[in-house]
């Protein structure tokens, strides 16, 4: 029986470890083909040998996000080995916990550069891989620290709702070209970025705040939703928010 | 192939026509059995019909959702005859088009009692229920007029800003309980209700002119995404909003 992303070629960054390693392996499951790509060389090659192993077929390519020459090697390099892309998955990002008036400027550029730059350059060059497909979905990950405010994490915050809005103009340039393009906002997860906040219960609590479901999510209940946004069944979903947080952000 | 929503119990109000029918006749099709409700007698005994002949499991109950009692009565007989509820799709609503000078109180009783107090009544009484199933999944109708301000329909707006937040609500208070609660919003649907506005090339025109996809969805486009809430994969999603709206709420 076909996959939900049958014969689609797939882009996710950051796919190395944790929740992007988790799209990935639930994109291969249904069918889609995947471009993995992390500056953490080890977990990407990882990923692409775990999809392989289950009969599916994977590509890691080593670059940093941050880069706009190296966005476009990279896109280059998908087209040439697979002629398209259907599905971009922007998930490569990093956590900074710090203050604001903690955050040095160093910390606030290699945050921007990362989570925004990353984000902005994979949109901007993604489109003419797109284009070849006659269509696509961007799926941005930022968080509920895109949306409302916490203390301690200033760059990140500035960061996420960067990707947040950004996300809703390139729906709204992008709708021509048949490629629709929706953030996700995920709560506190269960993977390497957050693990030592998850140490144990008592920190575990605290670091849940208001999420109403009272526990931190798996990876994969982040890529079930990403699966939906890249699947033709969110047809009628673009520039939207999809949030991911256990109730976090409805308190 | 064991379906999305195999051996679920779903309850969807409204299921004689339009947007409800759909999201009957797709988790019929994912292996849910479904109970439809309508005033609409002959539409809802059809929407039976239709899951019944696919080899699907459906049962009819002919009430008002505006009646608190009616909805007591409702969700007896359903648990007499399942056992227990699993999801409940508040679909059922009324659209009304004047301006609030022209809004009389009949017409401004009528859109809260069914648009707010059904589903208010819906969520009340779905819950022994659902607590015989062990939890539970709630989607409430809302629309992209109960986020965005628009001319003429002040009367639906309000009821729409209700369901939105209602919602929320009901997620913070049966989270305990293992049920989540979510809410749609629905941009311009191809569907009985909105004949009459897109019934020219030019009303349609004016009425998608926000939409980013420039064009209206087809019903099954947001049964999709009812779907996707109604099944464990958006397990972590709970007090979020989804908007299926093509953009409209993006601009």
């Amino acid at each position: 029986m076909a996959g939900r992303v049958e014969g689609k070629i797939a882009f996710v960054t950051g796919g190395g470890s944790g929740m992007g390693r988790e799209h990935a392996l639930l994109l291969a499951e249904h069918g889609a083909t995947l471009i993995v790509s992390d500056v953490n060389e080890a977990g990407g090659r990882e990923t692409v040998s775990m999809i392989n192993g289950k009969g599916g077929q994977g590509l890691f390519i080593k670059f940093d996000v941050a880069k706009e020459a190296e966005w476009k090697g990279a896109v280059d390099q998908a087209m040439a080995s697979f002629g398209r892309v259907d599905i971009l998955v922007n998930n490569a990002g990093i956590l900074i916990m710090k203050t604001t008036q903690n955050t040095s400027s160093e910390e606030l550029d290699r945050m921007l550069d990362i989570n925004v730059k990353g984000v902005f350059y994979g949109c901007k060059h993604i489109l003419p891989a797109m284009q070849k497909a006659g269509g696509g979905s961007i799926v941005n990950i930022s968080s509920i620290a895109g949306i409302i405010g916490m203390a301690g994490a200033a760059a990140y915050q500035a960061a996420k709702g960067a990707v947040r809005i950004l996300t809703k103009s390139v729906a709204v340039e992008y709708a021509p070209f048949n490629i629709r393009a929706n953030s996700i906002h995920p709560g506190i997860i269960r993977t390497p970025m957050t693990q030592d906040f998850l140490v144990n219960e008592k920190t575990e609590k605290a670091f849940l705040g208001t999420t109403i479901l009272r526990r931190p999510a798996e990876p994969r209940e982040v890529s079930y939703p990403v699966l939906f946004l890249a699947s033709g069944e969110s047809s009628y979903i673009t520039g939207a928010e999809i949030v991911v947080d256990g109730g976090y952000t409805t308190m | 192939m064991a379906g999305r929503v195999e051996g679920k119990i779903a309850f969807v109000t409204g299921g004689g026509s339009g947007m409800g029918r759909e999201h009957a006749l797709l988790m019929a099709e994912e292996g849910a059995s479904i109970i439809v409700s309508d005033v609409n007698e002959a539409g809802g005994r059809e929407t039976v019909s239709m899951i019944n002949s696919k080899g699907g499991q459906g049962l009819f109950i002919d009430f008002d959702v505006a009646s608190e009692a009616a909805w007591q009565s409702a969700v007896n007989q359903a648990v007499s005859t399942f056992g227990r509820v699993d999801i409940l799709v508040n679909n059922a609503g009324i659209f009304m088009m004047k301006m609030m000078a022209d809004t009389t109180e009949a017409e401004l009783d009528r859109m809260l009692n069914i648009n707010v107090k059904g589903v208010f009544y819906g969520c009340k009484h779905i819950l022994p229920a659902m607590q015989k199933a062990g939890g539970g999944s709630i989607i409430n109708i809302s629309s992209i007029y109960g986020v965005i301000g628009a001319p003429a329909a002040s009367a639906y707006q309000a009821s729409k800003g209700a369901v939105r937040i209602l919602t929320k609500s009901v997620a913070v208070e049966y989270a305990p309980y293992n049920i989540r609660a979510n809410s749609i919003h629905p941009g311009v649907i191809r569907t009985p209700m909105t004949r009459d506005l897109m019934a020219t090339p030019d009303s349609e025109k004016a009425i998608l002119a926000s939409t980013i996809l420039r064009r209206a969805a087809e019903p099954r486009e947001v049964a999709y995404p009812v779907l996707f809430l109604a099944s464990s994969e958006s397990s972590y999603i709970t007090g979020a909003e989804i908007m299926v709206d093509g953009g409209y709420t993006t601009v």
